[in-house]
């Protein structure tokens, strides 16, 4: 028996996995990125004459509640018009049965791998870009669930970019879910998780880049990057509690939440998940989310999640010294976020972005108290240059008075 | 935020003010602390208000402080050219004084647009 070379086997997947984009406007070039879920190829649109980027179920993973799952994330991105937010050009099945939707190609960098080498003010000025589309999804009733540095991109231009709502969800009683006859309080779920993906550990909806897109710069949806993520101690991912019998996810549960109607836009409220489903990352995760507490989640634990990209944001590199990044009430702020209370943390993401903002103008912020001494050097390294004016004007009046005694 | 023009007014008024007390210092003049303080008063006020109009057209904190350099330094020179002496005592310490209302003005005045918005 002759056994196939690695090579050709490699190829055969390879040709697997290939979409059939035929009697399509797309022409697929090379795939980008993959997840648990599907992978997103770079595709060329031959009508407009454009790139894009194709989000399509992988062969395997291709069963109606996935596909269900990738087209209700394709609803929620199509719903949230906003610069922070990729837009979903198309959405559909290809001809091979394959659920797919067309979004813009970003082209940049995931924050983990962009933000670190900045000096800490651009971070924070980066950071508060990120709560930008947070809070416009907010308003539409959306959370997302699943920030993480590798989830926002950062665009060549430093636009800022949240990516990845594949666990988004949806509550009711905003404006358009309640136009589709929702009863008031009830909570959507959009997404679940598949047993496989927590069984292998996976960050869900998070997708592996591609060695070539890594070499040309292309990040596609939220795309993990194995170095720096075993630099973040959050990427890891606790095994004891994910089997721990209160946190498990289940399968049918899923299943039960991402059923057809979901396609045309009605969210029935049969459609929620079931109390105690775990979805996000571990690291990222507010306390509620851990808990698979789905009725208490509100745009509070995006917040959390907010505040742990904060901090992620305020590391320095190893071996720097003490710095900026470890003042007072930046770790307040930070610690104010993540409050395993959700009344204990900012209500929106506009007031975490505001306390930050505050702090870059050298205001005094809402998550720390500062004594006389600490509110003095704030105010003089604020208006150092009006110090230094009023110091000299009173060292000259001085040596006016000491020469006209002599 | 306090509009330009006032926020001139107040600075250069309470800087005059100071500006003349410390006459005290020099028992020469010591006598006449009353009109030496009224006079530096004045003398801040016009300044605070032509530095503050200047603030509120120009928006430029290097202009603003070179203007209120030269505003200072002119009406001390006044006073000193009146008193027929004291030119060096009297016009550093106003010129310092147009300084610091340039710089305040342009750095912490509020335009009157941004008032009514």
């Amino acid at each position: 028996m002759k056994f196939l070379p690695d090579q050709v086997v490699a190829r055969l997947q390879t040709g697997m996995q290939t979409p059939d984009l035929s009697g399509t406007r797309y022409r697929a070039l090379r795939p980008l990125g993959h997840g648990g879920m599907g992978t997103v190829w770079l595709a060329q649109d031959s009508i407009l004459q454009r790139p894009v980027a194709l989000k399509i179920l992988t062969a395997e993973n291709s069963s109606a509640d996935l596909a269900a799952r990738l087209m209700q994330e394709a609803v929620v991105l199509a719903r949230l018009e906003h610069p922070g937010i990729v837009p979903v050009h198309d959405a559909g099945t290809l001809p091979d049965g394959r659920t797919f939707y067309c979004m813009k190609l970003v082209e940049g960098k995931t924050l983990d791998r962009y933000a670190l080498k900045l000096p800490l003010r651009e971070r924070l000025r980066l950071f508060q870009r990120i709560a930008e589309p947070l809070a416009f999804a907010h308003s539409r009733g959306i959370i997302h669930r699943d920030l993480k540095p590798a989830n926002v991109m950062v665009g060549s231009f430093g636009e800022v970019l949240i990516m990845d709502w594949g666990l988004a969800k949806v509550m009711a009683g905003t404006g358009e879910s309640s136009a589709t006859g929702q009863v008031p309080g009830q909570i959507m779920d959009t997404i679940g998780e598949s047993a496989l993906a927590q069984q292998e550990g996976h960050v869900l909806g998070a997708i592996e880049e591609s060695p070539e897109a890594k070499q040309e710069g292309h990040d596609m949806d939220a795309i993990e990057e194995p170095s720096l993520a075993k630099q973040d101690p959050r990427n890891v991912v606790d095994t004891a509690k994910l089997s721990s019998p209160a946190k498990q996810v289940s399968g049918h549960e899923f299943t039960r939440a991402v059923q057809g109607p979901l396609i045309s836009g009605a969210l029935a409220p049969e459609n929620a998940t079931a109390h105690g489903t775990i979805l996000g990352t571990p690291g990222y995760m507010a306390p509620e989310q851990e808990r698979g507490d789905v009725n208490l989640i509100d745009q509070r634990t995006d917040v959390f999640a907010l505040g742990s990209i904060l901090q992620y944001l305020l590391q320095e590199p190893p071996g720097s010294r003490q710095s900026e990044a470890y003042s007072r009430p930046l770790r307040a702020i930070c610690a104010k976020a993540m409050s395993a209370e959700m009344s204990a943390r900012y209500a929106s993401v506009q007031e975490l972005a505001a306390d930050v903002g505050r702090y870059l103008d050298g205001m005094t912020v809402s998550a720390y108290r500062e004594n006389i001494f600490e509110r003095t050097v704030r105010l003089v390294s604020r208006n150092r240059v009006a110090v230094v004016l009023v110091l000299a004007y009173l060292f000259m009046r001085l040596l006016f008075i000491l020469f006209s005694r002599h | 935020m306090s509009n330009k023009i006032v926020l001139g007014l107040v600075l250069g008024g309470v800087l005059g003010i100071l500006d003349g007390l410390t006459a005290w210092f020099t028992p020469a003049v010591r006598a006449g602390i009353v009109g030496i303080v009224l006079g530096s008063m004045i003398k801040g006020l016009i300044a605070g208000v032509l530095i503050g109009f200047f603030a509120r057209k120009v928006h430029s904190l290097a202009l603003g402080i070179v203007f209120g350099l030269a505003v200072g330094a002119f009406l001390a020179w006044i006073i000193a050219f009146m008193q027929h002496g004291y030119y060096f005592q009297i016009m550093l310490p106003g010129a310092m004084v147009g300084l610091i209302v340039g710089y305040a003005t342009q750095k912490y005045g509020a335009s009157s647009q941004l008032q009514r918005a």
